[in-house]
């Protein structure tokens, strides 16, 4: 048959479009629940690191089964909705909106210490999303625990956030000052002062990072701020 | 034609691409995806086997294809051929080694636009048998891959003062512990990739002159 | 609009092509001799990332995202052919140079002389896969951020090439080390080159 004429290479083209269709297809259908799974033990290692509980890829669903009483989604104004699913919420979707509609997910902890409030958090860095759960303690004031991560901030530098010494910084911290308005944590540079129980030290060479986590945990704490205080009393 | 599997012709096949005829630095082929994961060694160190097993398969499919191709339709075959095997190596990732994956990102994608590979297609594979084709694969990816590693090497040792995420710099050493020692920012920032790789090209071409231009 | 001016100036400057990521460095060698093709080539960068990056924008988000296709039937929720993008991409791009070329060739000779050798080059410059790679990665909102991210990666191609050309037809009259003459001098001016824009970094509007 001739190699160049039209009917050849119509069938060439078809035939592979065809086999290279069906072999992609059968692929990423085969590994499609492999790959679900890495992300939703990926996020529930997160959710179970905020409250300094240390996972492997092998135990996070088991250990998450067993610490993570409670999941449910409240609005801004800090009452429970029904009927959602707080482990499956999309935030960037729900930042999108406007706060009143916000779908706010809250995972309840008990651990040795008592009951803990984690809270997932996402905002903006340097060079895109960075995101990350906080765990609060029963007092509704104290940090318990932070884990944050990053899609690409720079290494060494902004992507320092998602290293344990960075996040350990925050523990202990408190949201509220003594009047009770929200005033979160912030990241001093060095030599700034800051008051002590509100603040960090940043991260060298990391302020646009940095700068973004501050507005993260600030914004996403005020959407919660019903909550807490509901809570609190 | 009863060359056997490894006649000198065939070996130089594979270690051609490693020295004189790099594809880096030598050929100038094929920068464009990679040096953007050399900040640290582990993702160079998957970027270099992603490499390696598209070109080597890519080669082999192509060589055995060589005779059954329409000539009108040759581009958008190899690129096809590329595109999903990169697909096949993203989606592995993703179900394996989702933590590298992630590294990755988008720079897995853009295996399919790496010029090595078109360029071995066109000038190797289409018009040799696939032994050959498969062994030019492997040395000129291992070729590229090399140089990817040694600036991981070089970028993770003088930025992060790790090694594959080890930390090779005594923690005492450093100045916020009262010693000397401060890690440089600078060779975490894109740039320092493409100055690495000039100094490597520097001292190549200093020992071997024979590649210098005018 | 805001938004809009951010992600231009972003895109030309802060997140470069050449300086950030490195994609199309091939043909940013290979075609950096002269300022006037360089030139040529930067143009028509501009031109096809800023057609083709909104063409993948829709075809991302009306066919290949999960539950993208829900326009033709509500069955189709929960259809995800997000495997097929790098694909669909490449197609995309390969055969949108081809409509452009033939476009500009009819309706603009003048460009066509100018551009006419390049357009086909386009079609493997990693920028312009990388540019709807990062389109898909960032998620725009409405297609007028994806366009506006498409034209300024291309200006800040643009400007590179240009740039790193001007730099090339000095720097033969200087007196460079031998095993640097050519390609060496011309990576380590590269990341100079880069290291003053990484000075962009944290520009907000």
């Amino acid at each position: 048959m001739d190699r160049n004429g039209n009917i050849y290479t119509f069938i060439y083209a078809a035939i592979m479009v065809i086999l290279v269709a069906a072999i992609l297809a059968s692929v990423a259908m085969a590994l499609k629940p492999l790959q679900t799974k890495n992300i939703e033990i990926e996020k529930k290692q997160d959710i179970l690191a905020s409250v300094n509980i240390e996972s492997t890829a092998t135990d996070a669903a088991n250990l998450y089964e067993e610490k993570i009483r409670k999941q449910y989604v409240v609005n801004s104004k800090g009452e429970i909705i029904e009927g959602v699913d707080a482990f499956n919420i999309d935030l960037k979707k729900e930042r999108a909106k406007p706060q009143e509609g916000q779908l706010l997910p809250v995972f309840e902890c008990e651990t040795e210490t008592g009951l803990k409030y984690i809270l997932p958090l996402r905002g903006a860095g340097l060079w895109g999303p960075i995101w990350g759960y906080i765990s609060i303690d029963s007092d509704m004031n104290t940090i318990y625990g932070a884990t944050f991560d990053h899609q690409g901030e720079t290494p060494g530098l902004g992507a320092e956030i998602s290293t344990k010494s960075f996040q350990n910084a925050f523990k202990g911290k408190k949201l509220f000052d003594q009047s009770g308005g929200l005033i979160s944590v912030t990241i001093k540079k060095s030599g700034q002062s800051a008051p002590e129980e509100h603040s960090v030290d940043g991260i060298s060479g990391g302020t646009i990072t940095s700068k973004g986590l501050e507005k993260m945990l600030l914004d996403d704490l005020n959407s919660y701020r019903e909550f807490l205080i509901s809570k609190k009393s | 034609m009863s060359d056997p599997l490894f006649s000198n012709k065939n070996l130089k096949l594979l270690t051609e691409p490693l020295g004189k005829s790099n594809p880096i630095t030598v050929q100038v082929l094929g920068i464009c995806s990679a040096l953007a994961v050399t900040a640290q060694l582990k993702p160079a160190l998957v970027m270099t086997l992603s490499v390696i097993a598209v070109l080597a398969l890519s080669n082999v499919i192509i060589s055995l294809l060589r005779n059954t191709i329409p000539n009108r339709i040759r581009i958008i075959v190899q690129l096809v051929i590329i595109a999903s095997l990169v697909i096949l190596v993203d989606q592995i990732l993703k179900a394996f080694v989702y933590d590298v994956s992630k590294q990755l990102s988008v720079f897995v994608g853009l295996i399919i636009t790496n010029c090595i590979i078109m360029g071995r297609l066109e000038a190797f594979a289409l018009g040799n048998r696939p032994w050959q084709s498969f062994l030019d694969g492997v040395g000129n990816a291992a070729g590229y891959g090399w140089i990817l590693i040694v600036v991981g090497f070089v970028r993770e040792l003088f930025g992060s003062g790790s090694i594959y995420g080890y930390r090779v710099i005594p923690d005492s050493w450093y100045m916020t512990n009262g010693g000397f020692y401060e890690n440089n920012g600078m060779m975490i920032l894109p740039p320092m990739a493409l100055i690495t790789v000039g100094i490597i090209i520097w001292i190549q071409r200093s020992r071997n002159r024979e590649l210098i231009e005018n | 609009m805001e938004n809009l001016i951010n992600i231009f100036i972003k895109s030309i400057f802060i997140e470069n092509m050449v300086f950030a990521y490195f994609l199309g460095m091939c043909s940013y060698l290979a075609v950096s001799k002269t300022v006037k093709t360089a030139t040529g080539l930067g143009i028509a960068v501009i031109f096809v990332l800023g057609i083709t990056v909104p063409v993948d924008y829709l075809l991302e988000n009306y066919v290949l995202k999960e539950g993208a296709l829900i326009w033709l039937s509500p069955s189709y929720e929960k259809v995800d052919l997000s495997f097929l993008s790098f694909i669909m991409f490449i197609a995309v791009i390969a055969s949108m140079v081809q409509l452009v070329e033939m476009v500009v060739e009819k309706f603009a000779p003048v460009l066509y002389t100018q551009l006419g050798i390049f357009l086909p080059l386009i079609a493997v410059n990693c920028a312009i896969l990388g540019g709807s790679l990062f389109m898909q990665q960032k998620a725009f909102l409405n297609i007028g951020e994806a366009t506006v991210y498409g034209l300024g990666s291309g200006i800040g191609w643009f400007l590179a090439i240009i740039g790193i050309a001007a730099i090339r037809e000095k720097i033969k009259y200087s007196n460079v080390p031998a095993p640097l003459r050519g390609l060496g001098i011309t990576f380590i001016i590269t990341g100079l080159m880069g290291l003053a824009f990484m000075g962009f970094m944290g520009i907000k509007l």
